[in-house]
């Protein structure tokens, strides 16, 4: 029999694969890696807020992050500077700012656990979250899939065909929000944009069509977080940056595969 | 009357983008818009699909007006897997069957198996048009269609639009730098300058003092030699 918080972890590494399969492969098409990457270090300062305040983690983080992109997609749209020197700076500057905020809250806070996952320690409350996050983000992005699929391939014909592409980008935002929440506890903050990029680019060399590439990016991430949650507690290595491994390896076998093919 | 811009401007920062634009597109018009870059072509393209509301005046459609919009620059990123058919339906409500049928018609059903990725850019434009069809649209905007293309691309493309607007109850409007190419279908030429400043027929318009003015005496001189009927086909245009 596996131990409980071996499940706990296996239930939550499932539904963030879930949640990152389809979320990663929209992050791949539309460019948006290192948008994803800042706004996973932007969630750093949502966990120093929330324990200021003594909150759950989850929700400071989801609170930031949401105020953190809206901010990003705001300076974005003005065009002031390009999108690359306008995520670095707030990449780092939230990151900066964050461990700041930890190391002035004069609390005891295990960094490690936020910058890297702790996939193993995931109570069986947490394991609810998950779960809840997993069908919510699931179903929403099943409802919007055709729309934000066109929009990424042309905003213009979207629109042209009714589509409210602001609406639906916001959306797709909360959703990306969810899963950088979600995800800290799993990979941690400097890992979380692997789990949503590794997946759905290895799965890409396998697949002819969007809904195959999600689905294949989800079954990707799940055979890694198996892979590395067991081979971390065999071996007696840490979990997330084990998960992330195992992604490469997945990653350059499916370039190879499409190679020979 | 199908939509009609009536006298509208759009204003950025000090600079007059359009200026008093009217404009009435009847059902089974074929129009073309004509004019140097920065000229407000695509603005006006914008404003009459309601992306954008001018500074002033109006855009007013008919009920149930069904406008189909095929864009400037179109190209498709390779990171996305994704075959013309599946393209083709993305939020449509239609039949596989019936797309299959569609594009028999305009002989692309051997390109609804490809990857959208890597079909060329006369087949892509053919698949999009094909995508814009399917709704039934009243109106057709196209900007720019034939920009990526070589001139037999733009030959071969020419001819399928003309099919089109030949054997469909349906209305063009073109941003498009080929009038010598649409002289021959295109009903009314626009000449856009951020103003009108001239419109008419394809063959008149040549000898407008303002055409000859916006571009030059070789190019309307030039036009006026390209007037001639697409009767015949070469090798050459079946590869494009």
């Amino acid at each position: 029999m596996l131990d409980g918080f071996i499940i706990n972890a296996l239930i939550a590494g499932i539904c963030v694969s879930i949640i990152g399969g389809g979320l990663g492969c929209f992050v791949v098409w539309k460019k948006m890696a290192y948008f994803g990457d800042s706004l996973s270090h932007s969630s750093l300062l949502g966990i120093a807020i929330g324990i200021s305040l003594g909150l759950n983690f989850t929700i400071g983080t989801f609170i930031t992050c949401i105020i953190f992109a809206s901010l990003l997609t705001y300076l974005q749209n003005k065009k002031i500077l390009s999108n690359d020197t306008l995520l670095g700076i707030l990449a780092h500057a939230a990151l900066s700012i964050g461990i700041i905020s930890i190391s002035i809250s004069n609390q005891y806070v295990n960094l490690d656990a936020y910058l890297f996952g702790d996939i193993l320690t995931v109570t069986s409350t947490e394991k609810y979250w998950f779960i809840g996050a997993a069908i919510i983000v699931f179903i929403t992005l099943y409802t919007i899939w055709d729309r934000l699929i066109l929009m990424t391939i042309d905003e213009n014909i979207a629109k042209s065909e009714g589509v409210n592409t602001a609406i639906i980008h916001s959306i797709f935002l909360i959703l990306l929000v969810v899963f950088v929440a979600t995800c800290v506890k799993v990979v941690g903050i400097l890992l979380i944009t692997s789990m949503l990029i590794i997946p759905a680019a290895a799965s890409r060399q396998l697949s002819n069509s969007p809904a195959n590439m999600a689905f294949g990016s989800a079954v990707i991430a799940i055979i890694s977080v198996f892979i590395g949650i067991f081979s971390s507690i065999i071996f007696d290595i840490p979990t997330g940056p084990s998960i992330i491994a195992i992604l490469t390896i997945i990653f350059v076998l499916t370039l190879l595969l499409k190679r020979n093919s | 009357m199908l939509i009609k811009a009536n006298n509208i401007s759009v204003v950025r920062g000090n600079k007059k983008i359009l200026e008093d634009i009217n404009l009435t597109i009847d059902s089974k018009d074929f129009i073309t818009i004509l004019g140097p870059n920065g000229a407000g072509k695509s603005m006006l393209l914008k404003c009459l699909l309601g992306f954008f509301k001018p500074d002033k005046g109006k855009i007013i459609k008919s009920d149930n007006l069904k406008i189909s919009y095929s864009p400037q620059d179109f190209i498709i990123d390779k990171s996305i897997p994704i075959t013309a058919l599946d393209f083709i339906m993305l939020n449509k409500k239609i039949e596989k069957d019936a797309i299959i049928n569609l594009s028999k018609d305009f002989f692309i059903e051997n390109l609804l198996k490809k990857q959208l990725s890597y079909l060329s850019g006369g087949e892509l434009q053919k698949v999009l048009i094909t995508r814009s069809l399917v709704d039934n649209p009243d109106l057709l905007i196209l900007d720019e269609p034939t920009q990526n293309l070589d001139v037999s691309g733009q030959l071969n493309f020419y001819k399928f639009l003309n099919k089109i607007y030949q054997e469909r109850n349906i209305s063009i409007l073109m941003v498009s730098h080929d009038l010598h190419m649409v002289i021959s279908t295109t009903k009314k030429v626009i000449c856009l300058s951020n103003h009108i400043c001239c419109s008419g027929e394809p063959s008149k318009i040549t000898q407008d003092p303002e055409f000859i003015t916006l571009f030059g005496h070789d190019f309307a001189n030039m036009m006026s030699l390209y007037k001639h009927d697409f009767n015949h086909t070469h090798e050459g245009d079946k590869n494009a």
